[in-house]
């Protein structure tokens, strides 16, 4: 590094840790519950990050993700259910200096907070929205959820839940958000490496992370991640390679004529002819075709980041409209704006 | 040439421009307002349009009119009644014609009288002819045609000339009037710049209406209405909704904060919002949300971040972010809610006026969430109250609900330009050192005030989480805790409630002795006093109390109604504040309910004092 006169540049961030972010109060998830593998790599992640811990701010909803900002020992906002992307919207357009992130669930998110998800997605507000995905209504004791798969037997459907399920990912990619990963919790590498992605990403960014509830659930995600189905239905979604999955490889991804996509194997078809998986591809459309590839995780189910282009935030975008509306000119201060209309003077 | 007009001196006149909502009545109105405030007249308006933005044309549902009563002394209302109706169609004069006093002047735009306006109007006879008109002083004037002829030289379409006819309208009524043009020529100019065709026939429509009353033989007479007295200042006009705008905007000023407005569009309220969106030289930082949940949490999320959050809305918005302003009470943020209020319930009334969301404003939570809550008195009252909820917002530490109307929101009158300066010293330092053992708890609270400190997020060694989880008192901590719930509950509660050592008494106009005491909250300001003031004018006593403050109440408001035998409240609503009244001083009061989309007349409050006068 070169020595520099500017006084700020000496102001380094002291090293911090995963326990520099450890919050007081007692962890109150169930034992076995798969927010404390994310709680731990949230941790680490805003460590490494090189954020003054001041500067962190989480922002939640309400259900058994959304006790998350209790847990860390940032500045954090637990609000009212489905509110959060709001809350962190108007905080997070008004202070570009903090790192917003909301911490939410699927029935936060998709249900009670599915409008707001949607148009902070599609103006790219500055926020990093961890959608945890348990499939079920945990906090409320175990009701059908909008990721639910169809006919699960609940207490709130007794004979069956007739709603399809929403496909979070499709749904983030149809509002052209501009960072859509999916994750999950039990794979600590790879939900590390989303989370420091989705950090360093500008704008919003999407991030769906799989997570076991044992008491309502449990087993929701066995067949992505016993032993066995790890290798049978992770389809590891990586950047400028052809995707690929299977205990040998042995299944690929291909486009079909009607632009989706299919699974098929690779000695049939041929490597030269899988689909290249590009995370920045202009358009969201081959992306949203992965994403429809499995109805659920019970199939195999594409993991990583499916789409992560750059557009200006909705912060900047707002700033930068007041520079140009400044710098045509205007009321410069209030009072040259009351008296830019008809005035008179009464001496 | 004609003879030299006489000349007759007025003291106030209200005069009604009414038409098709196409007609362009409400450009007219504010033109004819603007020449009339900068002459010098005190003045107050009452717009009044339909909900549809193009309702049937030339149906009594479809009249857009606009009501401006103008004086050389202090006026309080729009007025009771028009002396002059200027009628630009057929259902413009049946809509208006059963509020003119007898002797009233009419104005008509005899063209639009054919066998179509009169049967879209739902006349079986034309009015014009069949007597009907006999108590009114009637004058046909053919407005269209003149105009089409005044504009004949400008190469316009006839369906653009024709529109210039509300021009014409003002023209002549400068005339009758006195009034300027200079200001109208202006606007005209700015407004219609890009297009010279417009301008041209606009401009030859106001000089054709003009030269019409000094020319044509119909006027006997012009009349002068001089200026009032106003206490030396510069002044301009406002409606109540800029000056909510200007009140924010001065607020955040000299709080040394950035506002943010967050906000869903929403009648009679947008305007706030446009007015703030296009104030983007100064900083103003606004969001059209996607809805009214998200325009005030957003509101709730810049708050956070040490901004004045403000959410502008109407009665259904308030519904829908009554749990948001709960969550703004738990975390104690500051937070200003305007109110514009319309006619309700549902989406009820949404271009009228009326009172009926208080008892909302006051106890529409769950659980004990009370908050303080103000009303605006006038259209240009609404910037000293909406500094007001600012400042009580910013220094309390909770959100403050504002209530406006449909009446004062489009209203206008002349406001004297303060100088920043001069506004109240709104800042309020955060908390920069931890304040328990090294760390900062946020809802340490000054035992006086009760007001927790602040720390906002960015600040270093101050990390702290709140949320609307009931908290321990003190630290923050969830706390599930009996008697800690209690505690804090009366914590909340006794904060807001101490904010009446930090407001003005009440104050009461006319009699001490008097049988009889109005007391009014808000809008009703301007009807009730004018009323209270006629019957002193009388010789009769009368005492008047209007509220701004609501909650909580003036300390020496029970003081003050336990003086009175008898109390008149009179409210848009039937019996809010007589609800407040009865529960917090075991008083009776009489309630005088208007429900009507309207404000009140000074005649009809008037007219309610007499009939409880010994």
């Amino acid at each position: 590094m070169s020595a520099s006169a500017d006084p700020a540049a000496a102001i380094t961030v002291p090293a911090l840790t995963r326990k520099d972010f450890t919050g007081e109060q007692e962890v109150r998830w169930c034992p076995g519950c798969g927010d404390f593998a994310i709680l731990a790599a949230v941790q680490s992640v805003f460590a490494e990050l090189g954020i003054p811990r001041e500067k962190f701010v989480i922002v939640s909803g309400i259900g058994c993700s959304s006790r998350l900002p209790y847990y860390m020992s940032t500045y954090g906002l637990h609000g009212i259910h489905g509110r959060a992307v709001a809350i962190a919207s108007g905080l997070a357009m008004s202070r570009e200096d903090l790192s917003v992130w909301v911490v939410t669930g699927d029935g936060d998110a998709l249900s009670i907070g599915g409008n707001h998800l949607i148009h902070a997605l599609r103006r790219n507000v500055e926020i990093k929205i961890l959608m945890f995905n348990n499939e079920i209504y945990g906090l409320t004791k175990g009701q059908a959820s909008p990721t639910s798969e169809r006919g699960k037997i609940t207490k709130s459907t007794p004979h069956g839940s007739l709603d399809p399920s929403f496909n979070p990912i499709s749904v983030a990619l149809g509002t052209e958000a501009t960072f859509v990963a999916r994750t999950l919790a039990p794979d600590r590498e790879a939900l590390t490496e989303i989370l420091r992605r989705a950090a360093n990403h500008r704008g919003s960014a999407f991030v769906e992370i799989y997570q076991n509830c044992t008491i309502f659930n449990d087993g929701a995600f066995d067949s992505l991640t016993s032993p066995e189905g790890r290798l049978a239905n992770q389809i590891r979604l990586e950047h400028g390679k052809p995707i690929r999955f299977g205990r040998n490889k042995e299944k690929g991804v291909v486009v079909t004529p009607d632009a989706a996509v299919e699974i098929v194997d690779v000695a049939e078809v041929g490597e030269e002819n899988l689909l290249i998986h590009d995370e920045h591809a202009a358009k969201p459309n081959l992306a949203f075709s992965l994403s429809r590839l499995a109805g659920g995780p019970n199939q195999p189910t594409p993991l990583g980041i499916f789409w992560d282009v750059e557009r200006p935030s909705y912060g900047e975008m707002m700033r930068a409209q007041i520079e140009a509306v400044r710098a045509r000119g205007g009321p410069a201060d209030l009072e040259s704006l009351w008296v830019s209309g008809d005035t008179w003077t009464v001496e | 040439m004609s003879a030299p007009k006489l000349v007759e001196e007025l003291d106030g006149v209200v005069i009604r421009i009414a038409g098709d909502s196409g007609d362009g009545m409400q450009v007219t109105g504010d033109r004819f307002t603007h020449s009339t405030a900068v002459f010098g007249n005190d003045l107050i308006t009452l717009p009044d349009y339909p909900a549809e933005i193009r309702a049937p044309a030339g149906t009594p549902s479809g009249v857009s009119s606009f009501q401006i009563h103008f004086s050389d002394h202090p006026v309080r209302t729009p007025g009771d009644a028009p002396n002059v109706l200027v009628a630009m169609n057929p259902a413009a004069l049946k809509v208006s014609l059963s509020e003119l006093p007898r002797g009233a002047t009419i104005l008509v735009n005899s063209d639009a009288f054919d066998a179509r306006g009169l049967e879209r109007a739902g006349y079986p006879a034309n009015p014009l002819t069949d007597g009907s008109l006999a108590a009114y002083r009637v004058y046909e004037i053919p407005m269209t045609s003149m105009t089409l002829e005044a504009v004949k030289e400008v190469d316009i379409a006839k369906k653009d000339a024709g529109r210039a006819k509300n021009m014409f309208a003002l023209g002549l009524l400068s005339w009758m009037y006195h009034r300027p043009t200079e200001s109208v020529t202006t606007w005209i100019r700015a407004r219609f710049g890009k297009r010279p065709e417009i301008v041209q026939a606009n401009l030859a429509a106001l000089a054709a209406g003009y030269n019409f009353g000094e020319t044509a033989d119909l006027f006997a007479s012009s009349y002068i209405v001089r200026p009032a007295h106003f206490s030396p200042g510069t002044y301009t006009t406002v409606t109540g909704n800029t000056a909510v705008a200007w009140g924010l905007m001065a607020a955040a000023e000299r709080a040394g904060m950035a506002l943010f407005l967050g906000s869903y569009p929403i009648t009679p309220a947008s305007e706030i919002l446009h007015e703030l969106a296009a104030r983007k030289s100064l900083g103003v930082l606004t969001f059209q949300a996607e809805d009214e949940i998200a325009g005030i949490g957003s509101a709730v999320g810049a708050s956070y971040g040490g901004m004045l959050g403000a959410t502008s809305t109407s009665g259904p918005g308030l519904d829908l972010k009554t749990e948001t302003i709960g969550l703004a009470i738990m975390l104690e943020l500051p937070l200003v809610i305007v109110d514009v209020q319309r006619g309700g319930p549902s989406t009820g009334l949404p271009t009228k006026t009326e009172q009926s969301d208080l008892l909302q404003a006051l106890y529409g939570r769950h659980g004990e969430a009370p908050l303080p809550v103000l009303a605006a008195l006038s259209p240009s009252q609404s910037f000293d109250a909406t500094i007001e909820a600012c400042r009580i917002a910013l220094a309390y530490r909770t959100p403050v609900i504002l209530l406006s109307d449909a009446y004062l929101a489009n209203g206008s009158e002349p406001w004297r330009i303060p100088r920043l300066a001069d506004l109240p010293d709104l800042r309020r330092a955060g908390a920069t050192q931890p304040n328990h053992d090294g760390q900062f708890w946020p809802y340490v609270r000054d035992p006086k005030t009760l007001v927790c400190e602040w720390a906002k997020p960015g600040t270093p060694a101050l990390e702290h989480r709140i949320g609307g989880l009931e908290k321990a008192d003190g630290s923050g901590a969830i706390s599930y805790d009996p008697a800690n719930h209690e505690k804090m509950v009366r914590l909340r509660a006794a904060k807001v409630a101490g904010i009446a050592n930090d407001i003005p008494d009440a104050e009461l106009f006319g009699d001490e002795d008097a049988e009889v005491l109005v007391l009014g909250w808000g809008s009703t300001f301007g009807a009730a006093r004018a009323a209270a003031q006629r019957i002193g004018a009388r010789g009769q006593k009368i005492a008047h109390v209007q509220l701004m403050y609501l909650n909580p109440l003036p300390r020496n408001l029970g003081g003050i109604l336990a003086r009175f035998p008898k109390i008149l409240v009179p409210e848009l609503n039937l019996g809010h504040l007589a609800t407040l009244i009865r529960s917090t001083y075991l008083r009776d009061v009489t309630t005088y309910g208007k429900i009507q989309g309207k404000p009140f007349k000074a005649s009809e409050i008037e007219a309610r004092i007499m009939e409880m006068l010994p």
